[in-house]
């Protein structure tokens, strides 16, 4: 143990995260996990911390956080107009906060979802060896609010890298890319909808969340109707329900769905649908 | 890997770049296939999750490539069926759920009559899914489909035995839900802390017995 935290504010939803909880999915326990891997990934490395450290990720922002020791923190994923007690904080950036400092994540102006790492990790208990939140499960800690105390971990793997790394993914305002691989019931749906699914531009949804982002556009139409059985599905997967909308699965997805999955976004873009605000738009390309 | 591959029925569908969803012929081809994968399971292979028709092979490709784990799947065969016939897990149960006399007449029998056949019933645990340690339930003898709620209730207390379609289950924890109600028990399904946290593991044998259950 190394240190401590104080949540002054947690905003409208801040969450513990690590890369989640694979291998109870037999049991109906989802992987969960940082809705952006990559950003967890970055935040985590620019602090010298282990791959499997927890952090906290903060939704749209509104987050205030007190260091109650001194510590190194590095926030990716969103941008905004943080602060550390009032002095600017470069996104990306390892930055040093002495006991006292309070930092500050205002609404995000680019991207969704802040990921701040802290050098050695949030170490609240584990749950099936994970500190994820699963909020669709209700595993793991809970939402974080103000007053919450959080220990700082030793889920350290080296020193601060002396160089900043490359940015994993600026969060951009605009149509968005995102690659799709062949999903196990393509051949639900018909020849049209299949490059319907391409050729249109799909538009975020407000009601999104760590379950899933549901896209609006052109409904696509089955070729095979009735009912799938319930299956096994993975983060990425693109369901779509009787009304022909798609929903792009995220890192609380269910353990099996009963909609056909007609598509699977790829790894390198399924940490995108995690910092895309309602009304953006996104285009499907082939991975 | 689109085309269909493996022997009689089953067939390797694509699921993204770290998962292949196994189709077999049966419920029971499920079951025993999925008893099989656990048991020769390679290192890499992260999650092997069954379900009414089907088995989602999920594999880390830093450790495994996906091309060698679907390999390993084509050839193995499913277990036979049974062969790991353990003692049933007993959930003492009480007949008093709000649904069970709508429930029973959509079937065309008495109260009485359903809860005899499904105290009577030997079930199996097909699959789990829809929250943590819950168990789709099924049985060679449960002859009835039962139609779910036109309107899911927001809130299904825990312990509440439900039928829905040619399944019975339990929920482990409070939550919505669209099944018909016919009972509950005080059994704990599901503890974090435990090993295994689900009490109602796939292939797992079940019988519901009359029991105590507090009110």
């Amino acid at each position: 143990m190394s240190g401590r935290l104080t949540v002054v504010e947690p905003g409208p939803l801040t969450l513990v995260e690590d890369r989640g909880r694979p291998g109870w999915a037999h049991l109906g326990v989802g992987g969960s996990g940082a809705a952006d891997r990559a950003a967890l990934g970055l935040a985590n490395r620019l602090v010298g911390n282990a791959p499997h450290a927890a952090a906290l990720e903060c939704t749209i922002g509104g987050l205030r956080l007190r260091f109650d020791d001194d510590a190194w923190f590095a926030v990716a994923g969103a941008w905004g107009d943080v602060a550390l007690d009032g002095v600017a904080v470069r996104p990306e950036t390892a930055t040093r906060a002495v006991a006292g400092a309070e930092l500050v994540l205002p609404t995000a102006a680019h991207g969704l979802r802040y990921v701040v790492a802290v050098r050695g990790g949030i170490a609240v208990p584990r749950v099936l060896g994970s500190r994820s939140r699963d909020t669709l499960a209700g595993l793991g800690p809970d939402p974080l609010a103000a007053g919450d105390a959080l220990p700082v971990g030793d889920a350290v793997s080296g020193a601060i890298p002396a160089l900043d790394r490359l940015t994993a993914w600026a969060p951009v305002d605009d149509q968005v890319e995102a690659g799709l691989l062949p999903g196990p019931r393509a051949d639900w749906f018909t020849e049209e909808s299949r490059l319907a699914l391409f050729d249109s531009v799909w538009r975020v949804s407000p009601n999104s969340d760590r379950i899933g982002v549901r896209l609006e556009g052109p409904p696509l139409e089955r070729l095979v109707p009735g009912e799938l059985a319930s299956e096994g599905v993975v983060r990425g997967s693109v369901q779509v329900p009787p009304e022909g909308t798609p929903t792009v699965l995220l890192a609380d997805h269910p353990v099996t769905g009963g909609y056909p999955v007609v598509a699977v976004v790829s790894e390198a873009s399924v940490d995108r649908f995690a910092q895309l605000r309602p009304g953006q738009s996104v285009r499907f390309r082939h991975a | 890997m689109t085309a269909a591959t493996g022997t009689g029925a089953r067939r390797l569908l694509p699921s993204g770049e770290h998962a292949v969803l196994v189709e077999c012929g049966s419920a029971e081809e499920v079951l025993g296939l999925h008893a099989a994968l656990v048991a020769t399971r390679p290192d890499g292979v992260v999650d092997l999750v069954p379900a009414a028709r089907t088995v989602l092979v999920s594999v880390d490709t830093s450790r495994i490539a996906l091309e060698t784990a679907s390999a390993w799947v084509a050839r193995t065969e499913p277990a036979a069926a049974g062969s790991a016939a353990a003692e049933p897990v007993e959930l003492p149960a009480r007949y008093d759920g709000d649904d069970l006399a709508a429930a029973a007449d959509a079937l065309g029998i008495s109260p009485d009559e359903l809860v005899e056949a499904h105290l009577a019933a030997t079930w199996r645990v097909a699959f789990t899914g829809f929250a943590p340690g819950f168990g789709y339930l099924v049985s060679d003898d449960w002859p009835y489909d039962v139609p779910r709620l036109a309107s899911p209730r927001t809130r299904v207390p825990a312990g509440s035995i439900g039928l829905a379609g040619s399944y019975s289950g339990v929920y482990p924890r409070e939550s919505p839900g669209g099944w018909q109600l016919i009972g509950r028990t005080d059994a704990v399904l599901w503890d974090a802390a435990a090993d295994p946290p689900a009490r109602l593991v796939p292939g797992a044998a079940v019988r519901f017995v009359r029991g105590e259950v507090g009110s």
